[in-house]
């Protein structure tokens, strides 16, 4: 009703050809056949954002390998390494071992209570825009589109029987394609192996069959999920939609149609508004099913397809700008705030029930929306809210998230880089010698978790005038033991400890295992126990 | 079902099964999935052929390919074996005093004797080698038959007291009560003063006379000192380890009627190789001189 003011506006604005893959109207079958989807490139901050992301976690990808960290002469010289053979983490200054698992552990909790909290805050933001399945897929579509052209070029090609020019063409695609997949797969084995290294072993054919192999699986499945299967994966294969489905709640944000300002929609709306129907702001140009990369329509409301990547906001505020409409038609917002805005729409009559009905459409009473004088949307609508991301639910995802990181961080900042660990011998428990002492053996690890040689003294703290003398040793037991630690490895020492006959307690005794190092204040301690016979 | 019958909603065939007017859709399978499936039987048809598949009365079918996971094992264990093999040829070459000299080799031998241990041994001698009343601990530092590598070898190959063995180790203490070499009170105070000296209490009044009947009668084998001699088998008695067991009334036991253990010679039932493992092990105990 207030189209008259805009200068020629429905010409200036592109018409597609396209359907949604999955449109609400139709009474699809659960088994279809694939339809293919050729998505237009958007403009507009959420592409820009999109384009961002990609090259920010794609860089973090394809750099890191490469990055130095100096570790002296006996460890590698790599920031970021997982040393499978010789079980090792590496990473920047920190060096994680076998046994230290747990900070891997922490680091999944994080991970996933890190997802919980951004899904409650910002709705599927993770499958928008840092997923790699949409990373991968986005950067293959980059591809498409350097290659064959934007989707209606694509569409052509497709549809055209094959020729030089097509052949070329495709090969050329899925050339870049394979390019791509095969240093996704290289660079995903060197942060397995010195990256220098195993790079030029890989190019001269001299690394080691795993190498390939893994090459060869990352290249077919970084090909298949990214240039063929692509949507479908996410649609059919993750179970991520389902659960984050569940975890959303009607303040989280999701890219929504506010169908209470879009409706009625229509190509030819004067016709429409000359016929008394009311008019919304949807011009039906069907741009936001264009570029959307999973090919569905948001207008028929919240989908399992829909990744929220924003890209059909971007489309429609082209859109809205054009026209002279507010941009928002289709917008980030939250449930609540959706159904707020449809209350005022229909005066109340709206069901809540969060699908475009029929019934509610009927229901919208245009001039609650628009001031007819101005043209304006009406003031009472509401715009969601950025302090919407902070309740209850989303505080206390990111409290335990960063409670768990301050506690790994606490535990990274004060653990000993020298450790201790003591099994004594079971079977005989003691074992008494000829001048009546009493005698314990031990199986004791001294673990040197640095890249430098260290030298320490072994001590036992707890039992009185106790004399410790190595496996094998044919020299005299002492109070203490001074020994050397190899960088970067496990000392096993077979540990006796011999206590005098008049200072033996009868029974067990607990004492403590001391390593000091002797260059500084390093200290690591086992707890243990000594036996002597119960008279 | 003579006609199909074609479901106008979803346009696919219905079986004809009814149940209160709702019907069941004959919707065909996936073609990928029953080409799958086909291939499946086929697979299975052959591997039936080329692997044992048919349970008989005796066994089962043996299939072509002659796959058996037995033979898995006898390979298995054979080539374990000629793996050991490189270190059992250098264990038979290297004198046994000198294996330990060579670190992989030691790790190998002890590894080697403590299994072998855990077979022949533990029976008399204890899991943990720890020894009972008659059976001596292997851990200590009290050798009846001497604690080096050396010395332990020969006493393992040869054994204490096995007739069957030329060179084996022979003591035999005289029965002194039984076969009346002592009197009663004789007797008595030889216990009191061995208890003295080991760290006991004994009767005073006795030490000075029992001291005298030792070196008259004892000290021969065990040593003027009561230090034991090991070439001649005789126990160190001024110490607190006990063969038997300590105290005047075992002590005096032991005198008047003596219990001798045997140990049989290994090296006709175990090859040299395993008992020089056995030595560097039981050498590691903790006790070896």
């Amino acid at each position: 009703m207030s189209k008259n003011k805009k200068p020629a506006p429905d010409t200036k604005i592109e018409k597609i050809e396209v359907e949604p893959v999955n449109k609400g109207a139709k009474n699809a079958p659960l088994y279809v056949a694939h339809k293919k989807i050729f998505s237009k490139m958007a403009k507009g901050k959420f592409r820009n954002f999109k384009t961002f992301m990609l090259m920010f976690t794609l860089s973090i990808y394809f750099i890191t390998p490469w990055l130095r960290w100096d570790r002296g002469e006996y460890a590698p010289d790599q920031f970021i390494l997982l040393d499978i053979a010789n079980r090792r983490f590496y990473l920047a200054f920190l060096e994680i071992w076998p046994q230290e698992f747990y900070y891997v552990a922490g680091l999944l909790l994080m991970a996933g209570v890190g997802l919980f909290l951004a899904t409650s805050a910002v709705g599927r933001a993770w499958c928008g825009y840092s997923c790699p399945q949409t990373v991968w897929t986005d950067l293959f579509m980059f591809v498409d589109r350097f290659v064959e052209g934007d989707r209606n070029a694509r569409i052509k090609l497709d549809k055209a029987p094959w020729s030089a020019n097509k052949l070329f063409k495709r090969g050329i695609k899925h050339f870049i394609w394979i390019l791509i997949s095969v240093f996704t797969g290289i660079t995903f084995t060197l942060y397995f192996a010195d990256a220098p290294q195993l790079f030029v072993d890989i190019i001269t054919l001299q690394a080691p069959s795993v190498a390939y192999a893994t090459i060869a699986v990352l290249t077919g499945t970084t090909y298949a999920f990214a240039g063929i299967m692509r949507e479908q994966l996410c649609i059919y294969m993750c179970p991520w939609p389902r659960i984050q489905g569940a975890m959303l709640d009607e303040h989280s944000l999701t890219v929504t149609y506010n169908d209470w300002r879009g409706e009625n929609r229509g190509k030819n709306s004067k016709k429409l508004a000359a016929q008394g129907k009311i008019v919304g702001d949807c011009i039906d140009c069907d741009l936001c099913v264009a570029v959307c990369p999973t090919g569905i329509d948001i207008r028929d409301g919240m989908q399992l397809e829909c990744i929220t990547c924003g890209l059909c906001i971007d489309a429609c505020n082209g859109v809205m700008d054009k026209i002279g409409k507010e941009r928002g038609l289709i917008s980030y917002t939250t449930f609540n705030y959706y159904n707020e805005n449809m209350d005022i729409a229909t005066s109340g009559a709206y069901t809540h029930d969060g699908t475009p009905t029929h019934e509610a459409i009927e229901a919208i009473d245009i001039s609650k929306v628009r001031d007819s004088k101005t043209g304006k949307l009406k003031p009472e609508f509401k715009h969601t809210n950025w302090r919407e991301l902070f309740r209850v639910r989303t505080i206390l995802y990111l409290t335990v998230w960063a409670l768990i990181g301050i506690a790994m961080l606490l535990s990274l900042t004060f653990r000993s880089p020298l450790d201790v660990n003591v099994l004594r011998d079971r079977n005989p428990r003691f074992v008494m010698l000829s001048d009546g002492s009493v005698r314990n053996g031990y199986d004791v690890k001294i673990l040197n978790m640095t890249p430098i040689y260290r030298n320490v003294e072994l001590s036992v703290e707890g039992l009185p005038d106790a004399k410790m003398i190595l496996g094998g040793s044919s020299e005299e037991a002492t109070d203490k033991l001074a020994l050397e630690l190899e960088p970067d490895r496990v000392l096993p020492i077979r540990l006796y400890i011999k206590v005098d006959p008049e200072d033996v307690k009868p029974g067990r005794t607990d004492f403590i295992l001391n390593v000091n190092n002797i260059a500084n204040d390093e200290a690591a301690s086992a707890k243990a126990i000594f036996e002597a016979p119960e008279k | 079902m003579s006609k199909k019958e074609i479901d106008e909603i979803t346009g696919t065939e219905t079986t004809g099964h009814e149940w209160d007017g709702i019907k069941e859709l004959n919707t065909p399978l996936p073609r990928w999935w029953l080409w799958i499936f086909y291939a499946c039987i086929v697979w299975a048809i052959g591997y039936m052929i080329a692997m044992p598949a048919w349970p008989l009365i005796n066994g089962a079918t043996k299939g072509v390919l002659g796959y058996a996971s037995r033979a898995n094992v006898v390979t298995d264990i054979e080539k374990a074996k000629d793996a050991q093999q490189v270190f059992l040829t250098k264990i038979d070459e290297t004198e046994v005093g000198d294996i330990v000299k060579d670190e992989e080799l030691a790790r190998f031998a002890r590894a080697g004797g403590s299994s072998a241990f855990k077979v022949n041994c533990v029976q008399c001698h204890g899991a943990g080698a720890q020894g009972f009343a008659g059976y001596p601990n292997l851990n200590d530092d009290e050798w009846i038959w001497g604690g080096t590598i050396d010395e332990i070898y020969i006493t393992i190959a040869h054994g204490a007291r096995d007739n069957a063995d030329d060179d084996t180790h022979i003591s035999e203490m005289p029965a002194y009560g039984a076969d009346e070499l002592l009197e009663k009170d004789e007797i008595i105070s030889v216990a009191n003063y061995v208890v003295s000296i080991s760290g006991g209490e004994a009767d005073a009044a006795l030490i000075g006379n029992g001291a005298e009947i030792f070196l008259d009668n004892c000290a021969a084998c065990h040593g003027e000192k009561a230090e034991g001699v090991a070439e001649l088998g005789g126990p160190a008695l001024n110490n607190a380890i006990w063969l038997y067991q300590g105290g005047i009334e075992a002590i005096t036991t032991q005198i008047n009627a003596p219990k001798h253990g045997v140990m049989p010679a290994w090296r006709t039932k175990l090859s040299d190789a395993t008992v020089k493992q056995l030595a560097v092990y039981v050498h590691s105990l903790g006790g070896g001189e």
